[in-house]
């Protein structure tokens, strides 16, 4: 057995080494995530994301949507963009050493990480390092939470539940009303418990409330049959576009039509392939963007996702889209170039960011602006499904 | 002779254990506080020195008991929550080494502790049922955990299995958020400290494996009827050494949380029992040396492998497939086995001529 | 009326789980490894069926056939390159190589198609069928799997003990080399199996991602545990076990969820199983393992 144990480590090895000399010869060339920018003095940004595993699809969205800003900040020709992504499989301890991988390749900025627990750890290695990082879509305010560095791209999760909940309120959508959420999801979770917290004092009746975890996201029978008998009108779902989808099919096979409400996450559904969007009708979701905006920027990022990718961007790819969008803007005003140490491009972004006369218009909204903890301010939309296209509520 | 021969031959792996690892060590310590390693180098060997104990921790298990367990990170998990729970409550002033020293040990007590609970109904069991029954308990370990909500204020610890709102905290601050995990953890786990727990868990574990309860264990595994017969207490033999292993695991599961400012239960699911489980086949069942080894080269692998991006894990399932056929070939089994017969006679003719000379230790 | 729904949930969700455990049993009893990439096959089978039916736009009848006819290949061609060169070393090397390759599989089609879900048409077409005016509804899903769970179950009796392969298996289970010496081809017995346990495996893909349309390179990973833990809890290697324990594993998840708590029904699952184990140490319908010495 030791025999046995030597060989396979002198095979594990050699593969390693010969991995390294790859490392080596590809040199810092392009791997095709990176976006080469053609001249020497490329500011370089760093980006981590889940490109395999389960979540791999937020990854991939936020990293197509970014290779596309930077090809067109390229293109303009007054700054120089490269942008490297890295995959953690939506884990703490890989992101972690996603961001040093980064480090040494030369990252001067960072776009955060795609999912809320790994950027929680990794915010606390970019604050340390004085990095400045805006994440696209980590929405926990554990995120940004004593970080004068780290700012986010996408509400933050209170947010997000008490803007619904005043929604439900002013638009008396619903007199009874269940919750249906994912606890072992901090996104979910959060929202959940914000959400809870407004509706008491808006005087919202929640008649149940039903939970699900990551393992048990298939079947939702048992959970909807209790909110079926609590004889609720309106099911707010703060809860991503998958689990979502088998919650409307499932329901519409059990014959069961309340209002369905939802939250940024929900975006997705529509585009989601062999989806029959009939089941979606009427479902009401407050998001920041969506790929039907008729907007100039949308229909040309919509364009443009379609034939770099062949589908339709959803919110992360627009997420990931604005964050290289902003930090091109942050820079330019701030006079960034490639040779600044990461310290002083740090300072420099956070101190642009928080400024008064800051304003992005992006695709995910218009003006947004940024407050001293790192939180975004713009407005979600409310959006309702008709006849498998969203309309303005 | 017999005997000197197996004494030398447990020398020896001691000598290679502890040399490998302080070799590493005093080769990269240096370099590390010179800053001469590279980041992601530097960034990847606390959670090394945390897999290696692991991997060690479950070879007892597996590798000596002979029990395949597939909810080793169970304990790895009670062991880093308790850990950052030990942390929360203590004193701020207090030196980091000192706080970690007890982070880790209350650890180590605590995964010992459900080691009894769980040793107690799952070593009846053998075989494949055995191995359900573990993986079961690391499933049910991390849905608690899941559901667990602890939070810190004047008053002491809050606990509640509903949610945050339910803990009535006065001020004070969340350790334990359910399924959000712990957040804010103090990084304060060292490579040195992780080298300490290393040579920690190697002493203890060879110092086991060559007393008398080692090799009760050892009997109880190759012929678990005919070491009964022979009186040796199949139960408490088994029980010690299954607790030790989660002692350990506790361990390397409070260092693994000190080096992260966030973790959550998630992370201590089946793939990463799996994972430590591949380390240690690939390591050799029962050989500690090969375990070190093949935990920080299987670690590394994924790392190296970023460049092919996409391909990345695929390369590596290929990469262990081909690992896993290549060690159980028959045909290089044999030419394996007739060069080391070559060289034996070789050795052996020196041995002859020499008068002397150390025949191959197998 | 709840109650009545939930246990029809819970045996339509158990039956699937039942079909995948049949799979994992009928392998295990002749091969004796614990086949971990089983759950992948299952996503590899429903994604097939799915490009048959969106893409190509054929019956669903016929996306079966084809998923059924691919896993086929795919299980026995697993079994011939990753488990067959290993069937002299330690169930332990087996069960990494199974490991490996079910990564394999999860990250090849990953990169087939993609990480976006797909959301699986179901393949039945006829409507739910609904009770005292709406108060009971039962899926067509549900009935349709129920009915193919006990098809399949009777099916493999009758072939294990009627057949002439069937009863070559029953032999092999028993003694591998006793088999080889009464003229048994020990090679094909164990292909064969593969490719019935593969051919299972897409069935219960396709009825799986009917029941709950969504498919990704995923998908496959937690059933696959679950009905392992459904195999064993019934006696792993026991047919009729394998069904039994998937749909008490099936009603006990759905009960636990809607009568104690959401979050907790897998440990409550899993501490149901540990139970059976300690008081039966061989499952529900397991044989009674003699010991030798």
């Amino acid at each position: 057995m030791k025999k046995l144990t030597k060989i396979a480590s002198l095979a594990l090895s050699a593969v390693l080494t010969a991995t390294c000399f790859a490392g080596c010869g590809a040199g810092g060339s392009s791997n095709g995530s990176s976006s080469e920018g053609s001249g020497s003095a490329a500011i370089k940004i760093g980006g981590i994301g889940p490109l395999t595993g389960a979540a791999a699809i937020y990854g991939q969205a936020v990293k197509n949507g970014a290779e596309i800003a930077v090809e067109e900040v390229n293109a303009k020709g007054d700054l120089k963009l490269e942008l490297k992504f890295e995959d953690d499989e939506n884990d703490a301890e890989k992101s972690v050493n996603a961001y040093n991988n980064l480090k040494d390749w030369g990252m001067q900025v960072s776009m955060g990480t795609v999912t809320t627990q790994p950027c929680i750890a990794v915010s606390a290695e970019t604050e340390s390092d004085g990095m400045f990082a805006l994440t696209p879509s980590a929405s926990s305010t554990d995120v940004i939470e004593g970080k004068s560095k780290m700012f986010q791209m996408c509400f933050t999760d209170p947010n997000q539940g008490v803007a619904s909940a005043k929604y439900i309120k002013d638009q008396n959508l619903g007199q009874k009303i269940a919750v249906i959420y994912n606890n072992s999801d901090a996104y979910s979770t959060g929202i959940y418990q914000k959400f809870q917290s407004e509706a008491e004092t808006e005087g919202l009746n929640i008649v149940c409330v039903k939970t699900f975890t990551d393992d048990s996201a298939n079947d939702f029978t048992s959970q909807l049959n209790e909110i079926k008998a609590s004889e609720a009108d309106l099911v707010f779902m703060p809860i991503y576009y998958t689990p979502a989808s088998l919650i409307l099919s499932q329901a519409a096979k059990m014959q069961y039509a309340p209002k369905f409400f939802g939250v940024d996450g929900l975006d997705g559904l529509l585009t989601l392939e062999g989806f029959d969007t009939s089941l979606a009708e009427g479902v009401m979701l407050l998001t920041p963007f969506t790929a039907d905006a008729k907007d100039e920027k949308t229909q040309s990022f919509v364009k443009k996702y379609n034939e770099k990718c062949g589908e339709t961007p959803n919110q992360f790819a627009a997420d990931g889209y604005d964050v290289v969008m902003a930090i091109y803007e942050a820079c330019k005003k701030a006079g960034i170039t490639a040779d600044m140490s990461v310290e002083e491009i740090g300072t420099k972004l956070a101190d642009t960011f928080t400024s008064p006369d800051f304003k992005i218009d992006g695709i995910t909204g218009l003006g947004m602006t940024w407050s001293k903890n790192g939180e975004v301010s713009k407005d979600p939309k409310g959006m309702v499904i008709q006849n498998g296209v969203y309309v303005g509520m | 002779m017999n005997k000197l021969k197996n004494l030398s031959k447990y020398a020896a792996t001691n000598i290679k254990c502890y040399g490998m690892v302080i070799v590493a060590f005093a080769v990269l310590y240096p370099m590390l506080q010179a800053g001469l390693i590279s980041n992601k180098v530097s960034g990847l060997l606390i959670p090394i020195c945390a897999y290696i104990v692991m991997a060690i921790s479950l070879n007892l298990a597996v590798g000596f008991l002979g029990e395949l367990s597939l909810g080793h990170a169970g304990f790895m998990s009670v062991g880093a929550f308790s850990g950052v729970i030990t942390i929360a409550c203590l004193n701020d002033g207090m030196p980091a080494p000192v706080k970690l020293l007890i982070a880790i040990i209350v650890g180590g007590i605590l995964a010992g502790i459900l080691g009894l609970v769980i040793g107690i109904p799952v070593i009846r069991l053998r075989g494949d049922y055995l191995a359900i029954v573990t993986l079961a308990f690391g499933e049910i370990i991390k849905n608690i955990i899941n559901c667990l909500y602890i939070g810190i204020d004047d008053a002491g610890l809050h606990f509640s299995m509903k949610s945050a709102n339910d803990l009535n905290l006065a001020g004070g601050k969340m350790i334990l958020n359910g399924p959000q995990g712990a957040v804010g953890i103090e990084k304060i786990s060292t490579f040195l400290a992780g080298v300490l727990l290393v040579v920690f868990a190697l002493f203890v574990v060879l110092n086991l494996v060559n007393s008398k309860t080692g090799r009760a264990v050892t009997a109880i595994r190759d012929n678990r009827i005919a070491a009964e017969s022979v009186g040796i207490n199949i139960t408490k033999y088994k029980l010690t050494a299954f607790i030790v292993s989660a002692v350990i695991a506790g361990m390397a599961g409070a260092l693994y949380a000190m080096n992260f400012s966030t973790i959550a239960a998630k992370k201590f699911d089946f793939n990463t029992s799996i994972l430590i489980l591949v380390f240690v086949v690939l390591g050799g069942m029962g050989n500690i040396p090969g375990t070190i080894i093949a935990t920080t080269l299987l670690y590394i692998l994924p790392e190296m492998l970023r460049q092919f991006s996409d391909f990345r894990m695929l390369i590596y399932a290929v990469v262990l497939i081909a690992v896993m056929l290549a060690t159980n070939n028959a045909r290089l089994k044999d030419l394996r086995a007739r060069v080391s017969a070559k060289l034996k006679t070789h050795k052996g003719l020196n041995a002859e001529s020499g008068g002397k000379g150390d025949v191959s230790n197998g | 009326m709840t109650f009545i729904s939930n246990l029809i949930n819970g045996i339509s969700l158990g039956s699937v789980y039942a079909i995948i455990a049949l799979g994992y049993t009928m392998v295990y009893g002749i091969a004796k490894m614990l086949n971990f990439a089983h759950g992948d096959v299952i996503m590899v089978g429903a994604y097939i069926s799915y490009c048959v039916t969106a893409y190509l736009g054929l019956p669903p009848i016929v996306s079966i056939l084809a998923a059924m006819v691919v896993c086929t290949i795919l299980g026995m061609g697993i079994e011939r390159f990753a488990y067959k060169p290993l069937r002299k070393a330690g169930s332990l090397a087996v069960l990494i190589t199974a490991i490996g390759v079910s990564y394999l599989l999860q990250n090849v089609a990953l990169l087939i198609w993609g990480s976006n879900p797909k959301s699986f048409a179901s393949v039945i077409s006829f409507s739910s069928i609904a009770l005292f005016n709406g108060g009971l509804i039962i899926t067509a899903e549900s009935i349709v799997t129920v009915i193919a769970c006990i098809v399949i179950m009777i099916g493999l009796t009758v072939f294990t003990k009627k057949s002439k392969i069937g009863k070559g298996m029953r032999a092999v289970s028993e003694d591998k080399d006793a088999a080889e010496l009464m003229g048994i081809n020990v090679n094909v017995t164990i292909s064969v199996t593969f490719a019935i346990g593969s051919a299972l495996a897409a069935i219960a893909g396709v009825l799986l991602c009917s029941a709950y349309p969504t498919l990704q390179p995923t998908t496959g990973a937690m059933p696959g545990i679950k009905a392992f833990t459904a195999a064993v809890f019934g006696g792993i290697g026991s047919i009729p076990g394998a069904m039994v324990g998937g749909i008490l594993l099936g009603i006990i998840e759905i009960f636990s969820k809607s009568y104690i708590s959401t979050a907790l029904s897998d440990a409550i699952v899993f501490a149901v199983l540990i139970i059976v184990l300690l008081v039966k140490p061989t499952g529900i319908l397991g044989k009674k393992i003699m010991e030798k010495v």
